[in-house]
């Protein structure tokens, strides 16, 4: 297996946000606390378009290499995950992200901020598979049920595709083929080199 | 004795040059390596039971649900 990676079709997103309400649902994510967010880009503009954004996974992620107190880990399949036992919800993660990614709930009084939430690519975390703890923490994990992210699963105009970094790059691929035959033009997958180095290579 | 002079000068000299060296202000930046709990990998539970290939053609299959072009058989 390659690697889990999130491609996002700019194309087709209907901006329903129906993958913003399937992960909030699907982890129970606290009020206040966006995983995943709808972008529109050019609004009201000729060429206006909407992304799903979320944690990308960076292979190279500026957040593991920025945080304090080292709770990012890669896990074997290219998913980033942190341990939030570990984290003191200082927000290096979030300046760091170039995707917004990192959210912080209010942990109480005065804004105090409390410790960092993202996208797990429905992965959970560092407790045991599909436990308690790992639900309240971190949410579902999907992925040690043989399933992929809620998000992607469920988006009507599969315009949101989670998965195997190659399979997804093929499905995206094939579209592009279709699209060029009928004389439509893609761009490249919004974010892909930002967070998987040139051509999403890596 | 102007010899002496001039060697204090010339030390003198050195020194306060030494003075508009400049050491660098970057710290040199090292990979931190995760200190958190170690995690399991998603198939090494139930319904897998750590059988890799097995969850692997899961995934891929799941995957291959997010193409139409496959589900509208074109």
């Amino acid at each position: 297996m390659a690697r889990m990676k999130f491609l996002c079709d700019a194309e087709r997103c209907i901006e329903c946000n129906g993958c913003v309400t399937a992960c909030k649902q699907e982890h129970d994510v606290p009020w206040g606390v966006n995983r995943r967010r709808v972008v529109t880009l050019n609004d009201g503009k000729p060429g206006q378009r909407a992304i799903s954004v979320a944690c990308m996974h960076c292979s190279d992620a500026p957040c593991m290499a920025v945080c304090p107190v080292n709770c990012f880990y890669h896990t074997e399949e290219g998913v980033v995950l942190h341990d939030k036992d570990l984290c003191i919800g200082c927000g290096y993660c979030f300046y760091a992200c170039p995707f917004g990614a990192p959210q912080f709930p209010q942990a109480g009084a005065f804004g105090v901020r409390g410790k960092m939430d993202k996208c797990t690519f429905c992965a959970g975390g560092p407790e045991p598979d599909g436990s308690a703890a790992e639900f309240a923490k971190y949410g579902r994990n999907r992925l040690s049920e043989g399933k992929l992210p809620a998000c992607a699963e469920m988006c009507s105009t599969k315009a949101l595709l989670g998965g195997d970094g190659e399979v997804i790059s093929d499905i995206y691929r094939q579209r592009v083929t279709m699209r060029a035959a009928r004389g439509t033009r893609s761009g490249p997958p919004w974010g892909w080199d930002t967070a998987y180095g040139q051509g999403g290579k890596s | 004795m102007i010899r002496f002079g001039v060697l204090a000068l010339a030390a003198v000299l050195a020194l306060g040059v030494s003075a508009c060296s400049e050491r660098t202000q970057v710290a040199e930046y090292k990979q931190g390596t995760y200190q958190g709990k170690p995690d399991t990998p998603p198939y090494q539970g139930a319904p897998y039971n750590g059988d890799r290939a097995a969850w692997e053609r899961a995934e891929a299959t799941r995957a291959q649900a997010q193409n139409e072009y496959k589900r509208i058989n074109r």
